[in-house]
């Protein structure tokens, strides 16, 4: 993205653009990655109501994934996920 | 209407005329007493100001900076110590582009505790970002509140402007003045224009977001930008204030500058000792003229050089030191801006802490400066006036 001089860009850093944080993905801030098991999973939310990113993402009730774009590996999910189903793993080791 | 008030009784007339939004205010002499008289003026129901009594200036400047943003017109009064307290919120006032007038009532800083006149407390906030003017008698202070909305407010400025007027000298002085009448003002400052404001919740605005090495830098360069634009406004507003109320303003104001060999420059109420001194002194054959600087940000540069250039000496008067510096913030930018001119300059800091000025004290420097002018030596650039 071409930066703005000082003759273009609102003064006092003002932003006109309501929710146009999304267009900065903080997901490459994280050293560790969430990592959900299926099977353990019994979509109780907890972690959807917790995580600060809103970065679990629920379809019809279910949790469907996890948004690693925003995600930054807090790790608030695993800590409250009543059922261990969310496993804190170190990016980079697979 | 022909008045005689105390500065701090027409600082509080001159608020009570401009009806801020809000005002947000802690107590510190010697300005106390302006907002005493200007909460009585809230509780009578003379104004539809919100009046907030903060906890400290650090809060209440806050406050005002947090009505600004909504989209209010605000106003404040501080001291000294005050003042200083403010200074973390004197910046964001400025970065966020607050037309906050704020009257400051000059007051030494401590320690040892001092609650008489110096410019300490200003000069230390003239980095801020504030437009900065000096009013020299209770006439003047209330002239340069009215005009200071106006200035502050003005599209290409959009900064926040200090009026300063001398702790003591002038807040505890009755002094007769004309005032305009309500009507008058309100025309005068027309009515606020919010710029961006939070309040409007259709086009939402995000104020004071964090701002790193990508674009603080261009919003600083802004600043400077809108510091440029101010001179010609201030000068615009001055004339149209003259029409008004019969006394025009500009960014200094000489007195017999025009033949003048020797030249004094001073800010605040020295002016009126200083220009009797001169006035003396030209009967005694000495060519002596003053330069009184009322607007010190944006320093006029231009003008001071026109001004002062070709004079055989100038002396400088400060009423505050800059501890380890070459001499006081004045002095500094007016050598600065005389750079490559023949003209000596020289320094004389007085009044330290309410330390009186006496006419034969200003005489005293007109003398010695004439001497410099007539030698081409000087003995001393920084002097100590009035010190044992």
């Amino acid at each position: 993205m071409k930066q703005k001089g000082w003759k273009e860009c609102l003064w006092g850093g003002i932003i006109d653009e309501a929710g146009n944080s999304v267009l900065y993905k903080t997901g490459d801030w994280r050293s560790q990655r969430p990592v959900r098991d299926e099977e353990k999973c019994t979509h109780c939310l907890q972690c959807w109501i917790v995580c600060p990113d809103v970065s679990i993402i629920v379809e019809d009730g279910k949790v469907v994934k996890i948004d690693y774009d925003y995600c930054k590996g807090c790790g608030i999910c695993a800590n409250v996920c009543p059922f261990d189903a969310i496993e804190m793993v170190a990016e980079g080791s697979e | 209407m022909i008045q005689a008030l105390s500065g701090n009784a027409a600082v509080a007339y001159a608020i009570k005329q401009v009806n801020p939004d809000m005002v947000a205010v802690y107590p510190i002499t010697p300005q106390t007493v302006a907002m005493e008289r200007f909460a009585d003026y809230v509780a009578d129901g003379e104004v539809d100001t919100e009046l907030i009594m903060a906890d400290s200036e650090h809060s209440a400047l806050s406050c005002c900076v947090g009505a600004s943003v909504a989209g209010g017109r605000v106003m404040t009064s501080t001291a000294s110590a005050g003042l200083a307290l403010m200074w973390e919120i004197l910046y964001v006032a400025s970065s966020n582009r607050c037309p906050i007038v704020m009257n400051v009532m000059n007051r030494a800083l401590s320690a040892p505790i001092n609650i008489h006149c110096d410019h300490s407390d200003a000069m230390g906030a003239r980095d801020s970002s504030w437009i900065q003017i000096h009013g020299e008698n209770v006439q003047e202070a209330y002239d340069n509140i009215m005009q200071a909305v106006r200035i502050a407010e003005h599209e290409n400025v959009r900064l926040p402007a200090m009026t300063n007027m001398d702790g003591f000298t002038l807040s505890h002085a009755t002094e007769r003045l004309e005032t305009l009448k309500d009507s008058e003002v309100q025309d005068f400052i027309g009515e606020f224009k919010a710029m961006y404001p939070l309040l409007d919740v259709e086009n939402p605005v995000t104020y004071g977001p964090l701002d790193l090495y990508d674009y603080y830098f261009e919003h600083k360069r802004q600043q400077v930008e809108a510091m440029e634009l101010t001179p010609d406004v201030i000068k615009k507003v001055g004339q149209e204030y003259g029409n008004l109320s019969g006394r025009e303003y500009t960014l200094l104001h000489p007195y017999q500058m025009e033949d003048a060999d020797i030249g004094v420059v001073v800010l605040g109420s020295t002016a009126g000792t200083a220009r009797v001194a001169v006035k003396a002194m030209r009967k005694k054959g000495v060519k002596a003229g003053l330069l009184k600087l009322r607007v010190f940000r944006p320093f006029p540069k231009e003008e001071i050089l026109t001004l002062l250039k070709g004079l055989k000496a100038v002396a400088v008067m400060d009423r505050s030191d800059s501890f380890g510096a070459f001499g006081g913030p004045v002095f500094s930018e007016v050598r600065s801006a005389l750079l490559g001119e023949d003209t000596e300059v020289v320094n004389y800091i007085y009044g330290l802490g309410g330390r009186d000025i006496r006419q034969d004290q200003v005489e005293k420097v007109i003398t010695e400066t004439a001497e410099v002018g007539r030698t081409g030596k000087v003995k001393t650039y920084i002097n100590y006036l009035g010190v044992r």
